[in-house]
């Protein structure tokens, strides 16, 4: 992983200053709220419900054990011994206080981390796959480009007043697990012909007019990364709309131009900066690749005798079939820690379960944790011989849940509980259906399934990409939930098609059971995946089911 | 609203000029319209011309005027409208535009720094406070992740200079 | 539960000012003597619009003490105090109503 230099840390401790003095400032009352609003929120500080809610950066996904450690230690010390982890590889904790969260971001940028960029109108940090730097189907790993585009844009003096949030996700996989086409930029990482490249896509997003980005280059060698960027970040900050909030991200420019209108004002604006300062030259990328460390993998034979002797323990082998992915060095794989245990809040993790992740990354894992979208932790690097005991120490705090991708995995938005833009809460529909589908035989014969809630349109949860979608409107202050079907969000992304009426809070738990019902009469086969159903069916069959009265 | 240059507070030169009204001697700042208007009247103007530059308009469409003007005032309607540092990048870096750029409007301090990295040099603060505080303000940072125009010292020129 | 923040000034029965606390983000209701308490009950009850005006108006000015003041819907309980009126004050009044990581 990228190694902070002397020259990242005194950017980070002026950086922890600068905020440091911008809160005294508000608490005198020198700064008024609307101008300190956006100065918090570009260093990830909410205000919420109940409090200051402090989001915090993890850039691409990746932490040490150390970092790790100081996110349980801010936990204790600021919050209330927990976090919890977004689907944009960020952590957020609930309860900090305004005066005390200069203390925080000091003690988190001792070891390299911080909330910049996590909010406001600038770019936001880059996301990316979770498996990076281990995935098998990988071309290459898409960190060092990550790290490069979290450089160039951290305190951009041009962009941080961007019509609106503008976030990017890169993907270097022949599988794309970081959901690039609904970003306001994707990248995808290409090879041709010996030469590293990207396809870029604009204008993806999710919200309240949800949107596929649309490709404008099909392949932008390498060392263009960066100018074309700021091409496309500059052509939205002159020309996206900035009359109405909700029209405001570069995704309804892209809209109202054409796809092929906006692609060619980039192209031009581009032209005139492409041999300048920000051209990626070899010498360029080696400075940050230096400064990525990567463990010095020893091969081994892949299904050494341990695993096969773990595996005649049922338990263990249904935890292994979805929660341990292969990895690109033999006799290693990649483990996911699910978030989501039966009851629980998806995504939430508990300082102590933070620490015994970071002891047990360092034991088994090269010392690295990564934070998937989906809101679960991921042990990138772990010897397979390593595995059941892996296991039988994440069983013992809880994220040895056998359920990852599967219907309980379920993607959440902290909604009413938290969110002061929600509709309706969103944690208690998905601890609801953990407990309906609770047995591990049957959530392992339904298969792959998305579930993701939103408490809004915002749509922090994703619905519009779930296989199954849950939307929560509200209606004469009683909470609603309108479900969608059929969405994806990986290469062939696709949004979700809404099936009727909203259904009310009482009854959402049961019409999403009838819905993977209907799935479990109708597939082809065991074979055939809910997604690969609907896909087949349509949404009639399940829409008819789905509102059958009991 | 103090006018801030070169790092100090300074008496502003130029008289901002009402579309319509006559031009008084001595430095003048005029409207966008205008400028375009009377370019050939003002091209034989012997005092010192600037132009208020809408943030909507496209910048290009000066660059033929540059070289006859001392100052372009480019605006910030809220703090939280950023066209202008793109505007002032582009005056700067692509059509070397060597006057004044001036930063007006909801000028406040937490984007003093931004604002001269974008290339402006004078600056109309909104908050006498926030003009005693102009060179605090232009060091909350010794170094910078991306190049712009401005010169100032970036990360990896300093990454490069550390490994010699 | 349209954000309050996002919605115009109509009001539908009992009302009391709410906000959060700057320094810290804990949830404080108007008093009567304009002062900002953490408990709902001892929240100033407003039953007109011109009454709700005033109070909004007076919390507007002390965005130094607490931001985001708005007016919330309350119910008035048998000793006439504020009660929450909605899912959205109960959860500011009382909590997530969900039990956080064990
Ligand atoms: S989707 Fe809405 S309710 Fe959920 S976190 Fe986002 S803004 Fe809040």
């Amino acid at each position: 992983m990228y190694v902070y230099d002397a020259f990242d840390r005194t950017f980070l401790q002026e950086r922890v200053a600068e905020f440091r003095d911008q809160v005294a400032r508000r608490l005198s009352g020198e700064l008024n709220e609307e101008e300190f609003k956006p100065l918090r929120l570009m260093n990830g500080v909410y205000l919420q419900l109940h409090a200051y809610m402090l989001r915090v950066c993890i850039p691409y996904g990746t932490l040490n054990a150390t970092q790790l450690r100081a996110l349980a230690r801010v936990a204790r010390r600021y919050d209330r011994d927990y976090g919890h982890f977004t689907t944009r590889q960020n952590i957020q904790f609930n309860w900090i206080k305004l005066a005390e969260l200069p203390d925080a971001m000091a003690d988190l940028a001792e070891v390299g981390i911080h909330g910049i960029q996590t909010s406001g109108n600038c770019i936001r940090n880059t996301t990316t796959d979770a498996f990076a730097g281990a995935a098998r189907d990988e071309i290459e790993d898409p960190r060092l480009y990550a790290e490069i585009i979290r450089q160039w844009s951290t305190l951009h003096p041009e962009f941080t007043y961007l019509p609106r949030k503008f976030k990017i996700a890169i993907s270097a996989a022949r599988h794309d697990r970081a959901a690039t086409r609904v970003h306001d930029v994707g990248l995808r990482l290409h090879r041709r012909d010996g030469e590293t490249g990207f396809e870029v896509m604009v204008g993806g997003g999710l919200g309240r007019t949800p949107y596929i980005g649309k490709t404008i280059r099909d392949f932008l060698p390498k060392e263009d990364l960066l100018s074309y960027l700021e091409a496309i970040v500059r052509t939205y900050n002159l020309g996206g709309r900035r009359d109405n909030i909700y029209k405001a991200r570069i995704k309804i420019q892209v809209h109202e131009l054409g796809a092929e209108a906006f692609a060619e004002k980039v192209e031009a604006e581009w032209r005139q900066i492409k041999d300048g300062a920000l051209k990626l030259d070899q010498a360029a990328l080696d400075t940050i690749a230096d400064r990525f460390l990567t463990p010095d993998f020893e091969a081994l034979p892949d299904d050494p005798a341990e695993l096969a002797t773990a595996l005649a323990n049922p338990a263990f082998a249904r935890w292994h079939a979805n929660s341990v992915v292969p990895h690109k060095v033999g006799g290693h794989a990649i483990v996911t820690l699910s978030l989501k245990p039966v009851g629980g809040p998806p995504g939430d993790c508990t300082a102590d379960q933070m620490d015994t992740i970071a002891d047990l990354a360092e034991r088994y894992g090269y010392g690295e944790v990564r934070v998937a979208h989906e809101q679960n932790l991921v042990l990138p690097h772990v010897r397979q011989k390593d595995l059941p005991a892996v296991w039988r120490a994440l069983d013992a705090i809880g994220v040895a849940t056998p359920n990852v991708g599967l219907v309980t995995d379920i993607i959440s938005c902290p909604g009413l509980d938290y969110c002061s833009l929600a509709n309706t809460r969103s944690i208690p529909i998905a601890q609801k259906l953990t407990q309906r589908f609770a047995d591990d035989a049957r959530i392992a014969d339904i298969g792959r399934l998305h579930v993701n809630i939103s408490g809004c349109i915002n749509a922090c949860g994703h619905h519009h990409i779930g296989h199954i979608g849950i939307l929560g409107v509200e209606k004469k202050d009683e909470e609603f939930f309108q479900i969608s079907l059929g969405g994806k969000g990986n290469s062939k992304a696709r949004l979700g098609e809404l099936i009727g009426p909203a259904i009310p809070e009482s009854e959402i738990v049961d019409a999403v059971e009838r819905l993977v019902d209907t799935y479990l009469e109708l597939r082809a086969s065991p074979a055939e995946t809910f997604i690969a159903a609907v896909e087949r069916l349509g949404i009639e069959p399940f829409k008819e089911r789905a509102y059958a009265p009991r | 609203m103090p006018l801030v240059k070169s790092g100090a507070v300074a008496a502003d030169p130029f008289t901002a000029v009402a579309d319509g009204a006559p031009l008084p001697d001595g430095p003048v700042i005029i409207s966008a319209d205008r400028l375009l208007a009377e370019q050939g009247t003002l091209a034989a103007r012997n005092g010192e011309i600037g132009v208020a530059w809408p943030n909507g308009r496209d910048v290009a469409e000066l660059q033929p005027l540059l070289g006859r003007l001392s100052l372009v005032a480019l605006a910030f309607p809220k703090f939280r409208d950023g066209r202008a540092y793109s505007q002032a990048r582009l005056l700067r870096e692509r059509y070397g535009f060597k006057g004044e750029l001036r930063a007006t409007g909801n000028v406040l301090r937490d984007q003093l720094l931004m604002m001269a990295r974008a290339g402006f040099d004078g600056f109309e603060v909104e908050k006498a406070a926030d003009a005693a505080a102009f060179a605090q303000a232009l060091e909350s940072y010794s170094l910078f992740y991306q190049p712009t125009g401005d010169g100032r010292r970036t990360v990896a020129a300093a990454r490069r200079a550390a490994e010699g | 539960m349209t954000s309050p923040l996002q919605r115009k000034l109509k009001i539908s029965g009992p009302t009391a000012i709410t906000a959060n606390r700057l320094a810290d983000g804990v949830v404080v209701w108007l008093t009567s003597g304009g002062a900002w308490s953490m408990a709902i009950a001892e929240a100033a009850i407003a039953t007109t619009g011109e009454e709700v005006q005033r109070l909004l108006t007076l919390a507007h000015g002390d965005e130094n003490t607490a931001v985001g003041a708005y007016a919330a819907r309350v119910e008035v309980t048998a000793e006439g105090r504020a009660a929450p009126a909605n899912l959205r004050e109960r959860i500011r009044v009382n909590g997530p109503t969900i039990a956080p990581a064990a």
